[in-house]
């Protein structure tokens, strides 16, 4: 079920790094939940922590100014790597209900539309300029307006972002997306029916 | 002129919504990790499984690789997964290779192995190395957990169709250069998202000469440049593999099965949205130096100076990366000392794989410094290995021989690296604690891992075997 996203107006937490992986944004050794929540605590493990367990004043996530920000502005090619749903849910479980980056991977961005988190992609020397504006002044905020498609800076600059129609709609509804999709079961069933005949090799029952 | 991508796309289409279509998925393959939550959506919204019969599920992320997992697992979330895995497979009827089924191995693995991987289907499974299926000229692509219970409950996915690539790789391969090589080389080449949007079908006399084996190599890593779909036009040699396999055509099919796949290959006519030329024929085994899949470099390379790099933000990613990997730049690839030695994972762990590691292991011995794990891919594997003797090759010169899983490609069962320790890998991923918290990866061959194995430090295979 997606969760519906208006509008966010939120500090705005910079991370200045590229090719941000989804092992960085949750390690696999959290991947053995049977559930979606509670994810959060493992969030940029390896970046949040030393190996003891005692917090890295310097990441962004662990600066006071930062803290409570809901708006993530990262580098390029965010969320590359595994398919984990399991980094949006964390990132989710932490508090962030929109990451804004140069690119995603496209599994990554896909995930984020199933859960109700906004993925903004802005050139990259607009997002560069947002992540100075952050680092330059902590705890500037970044406002998200998913109806107007835009993103204003801690400095008053306005960004406009494209969507794709149908994912802003599932975004601002909170749609149920199988419920939708089960409205087709009439052509599911059709499409099955003619492709038995067709490929018959396909419907070979693996449990049998 | 359609390609082979929009070839197979268009007979999957079950309706339109504006640029989107509903594809139908022909076969899902489920693993413990990214369907729990799948499963308990659909118990929550009183739905079920459509068609369980076009399902296969197996337990390998968790699993541990030595003797005693067919008792027990000590890891108490490991086995509550394994169990969730047992429950809902069961509950819905899906077909299970379980722990002690000598079927069972890594879901990229077994697919195949069953025949259950054809010509023109559309398979997905909740895990992005699913694109190692697109070998067999497929669509095939990793799903978020979401996407796994939209498949249970419809059998289809919305799709917007990608860009297509096509990577023409020409040229004969040098003694011990491998399939490995080739996709290192293309990642270094279009960057860890040059083929993000992107589906990238490779081709070329290289390509076609591979077995099964190493076009599944290939495929397996399109993920690592940004793509979500690999795909290899189907030819003779995907259909002597297939033929005989448990869920492949009977005979009474067969025939009409390949008439069909014969008119999948991409038309001579076709357009592509980007076209990548590799020639194949003076490339050098490769090795990664980072922590990001892009760096590659043949293993007669020095460490890069991150300095010479004029783009900042890269120059920032390499300095970090080298950080990472407690390395200089200026070092040469072959000065730097591994610990541990990994030959498994979805990209490496088929029989071919183990006979090129077998080849440079046997009559040597793993340096003293090193500790040498072989993770066959799945049991059939492992069952052929031993027929073929190379588990003897192996433990003989020192390799400890385990049981089928995903092992120390991902850390999360106990084959893990510990922090700092230094690893030739032939997985996927070099990300940070990849394979452990604080461990450093450095991916190559089965060849070149074995190689670094009997050397103690990462070495050109062509000099060890010589």
């Amino acid at each position: 079920m997606i969760e519906k996203f208006l509008s966010l107006n939120t500090v705005g937490v910079p991370l200045d790094r590229g090719n941000v992986d989804t092992d960085a944004i949750i390690p696999a050794r959290y991947l053995k939940t049977l559930k979606r929540t509670g994810l959060g605590v493992g969030l940029f493990l390896a970046w949040r922590y030393d190996a003891k367990g005692v917090e890295l004043p310097d990441f962004p996530l662990n600066r006071p100014a930062y803290r409570g920000g809901a708006v993530l502005v990262a580098g390029e090619n965010f969320g590359c790597g595994s398919s984990r749903e399991h980094a949006v849910w964390a990132l989710m479980d932490f508090g962030f209900r929109a990451v804004i980056a140069p690119s995603f991977s496209d599994i990554f961005q896909n995930n984020c539309l199933k859960n109700g988190m906004l993925p903004v992609t802005l050139p990259a020397a607009e997002v560069r300029s947002l992540i100075d504006a952050l680092l330059a002044a902590p705890g500037g905020k970044v406002e998200v307006d998913l109806p107007a498609q835009t993103v204003r800076g801690p400095n008053g600059d306005v960004h406009r972002f494209a969507i794709d129609p149908f994912a802003k709609k599932c975004l601002l509804e909170g749609l149920d997306e199988i419920a939708m999709t089960l409205t087709s079961a009439a052509e599911i069933d059709r499409y099955e029916r003619e492709r038995r005949k067709t490929t018959p090799w396909l419907f070979l029952d693996l449990a049998g | 002129m359609p390609t082979l991508f929009e070839k197979i796309r268009d007979r999957h289409v079950v309706t339109r919504r504006g640029d989107d279509v509903l594809l139908y998925i022909d076969r899902q393959l489920i693993h413990e990790v990214t369907s729990p939550q799948a499963f308990e959506g659909l118990r929550l919204a009183g739905r079920s499984v459509r068609r369980p019969g076009a399902m296969l599920a197996v337990p390998d992320h968790n699993v541990p690789t030595t003797p005693e997992r067919a008792e027990r697992i000590d890891d108490r979330e490991s086995r509550e997964q394994i169990e969730e895995l047992r429950k809902n497979a069961l509950g819905a009827g899906v077909a299970l290779f379980d722990i002690t089924d000598p079927r069972q191995g890594i879901v990229h693995i077994i697919g195949p192995e069953a025949g259950l991987v054809l010509p023109g289907i559309t398979i997905v499974c909740g895990d992005s190395h699913t694109g190692t299926l697109g070998a067999f000229g497929t669509i095939a692509f990793g799903v978020g957990t979401s996407e796994v219970e939209h498949v249970l409950a419809t059998q289809t996915l919305w799709q917007r169709t990608p860009r297509h690539m096509r990577v023409t790789v020409s040229g004969a391969l040098r003694s011990l250069v491998t399939p490995k090589d080739v996709i290192l080389a293309v990642i270094a080449k279009i960057g860890a998202s040059g083929g993000t949007g992107y589906a990238i079908e490779f081709a070329g006399e290289t390509i076609r000469k591979m077995s099964m084996e190493g076009r599944m190599t290939v495929c397996n890593m399109t993920i690592e440049a940004g793509a979500r779909f690999g795909l290899i036009a189907p030819d003779e040699t995907t259909f002597s593999y297939l033929k005989g396999r448990p869920l492949a055509p009977p005979p009474s099919l067969w025939d009409a099965a390949v008439a069909d796949w014969k008119t999948l290959p991409s038309d001579p006519d076709a357009a592509w949205d980007r076209e990548v030329e590799i020639d194949a024929s003076n490339l050098e085994p490769h090795v990664t130096w980072g922590t990001s899949p892009q760096d590659a470099l043949p293993v007669g390379g020095v460490v890069p100076d991150p300095e010479a790099q004029p783009d900042p933000p890269e120059r920032a990613r390499m300095r970090r990366a080298l950080e990472y990997m407690a390395l200089v730049p200026g070092t040469r690839m072959t000065a730097i000392p591994v610990d541990k030695v990994f030959i498994g994972s979805c990209t490496n762990a088929r029989i071919e794989d183990l006979r090129a590691a077998a080849a440079v292991a046997k009559g040597r011995k793993v340096h003293a410094n090193v500790t040498a794990l072989v993770v066959p891919g799945s049991g059939l594997v492992k069952k052929q290995a031993e027929e073929e003797g190379l588990d003897r090759v192996f433990v003989e010169a020192g390799f400890q021989w385990r049981l089928p899983g995903c092992s120390m490609c991902l850390g999360m069962n106990p084959d893990k690296l510990k922090p700092g320790e230094r690893c030739a890998s032939t997985s996927n991923r070099n990300f940070e604690g990849r394979q452990g918290p604080g461990g450093r990866t450095h991916l190559m061959s089965p060849a070149m891992a074995a190689a670094a194995a009997v050397s103690g430090r990462i070495a050109d295979v062509r000099e060890v075997a010589r």
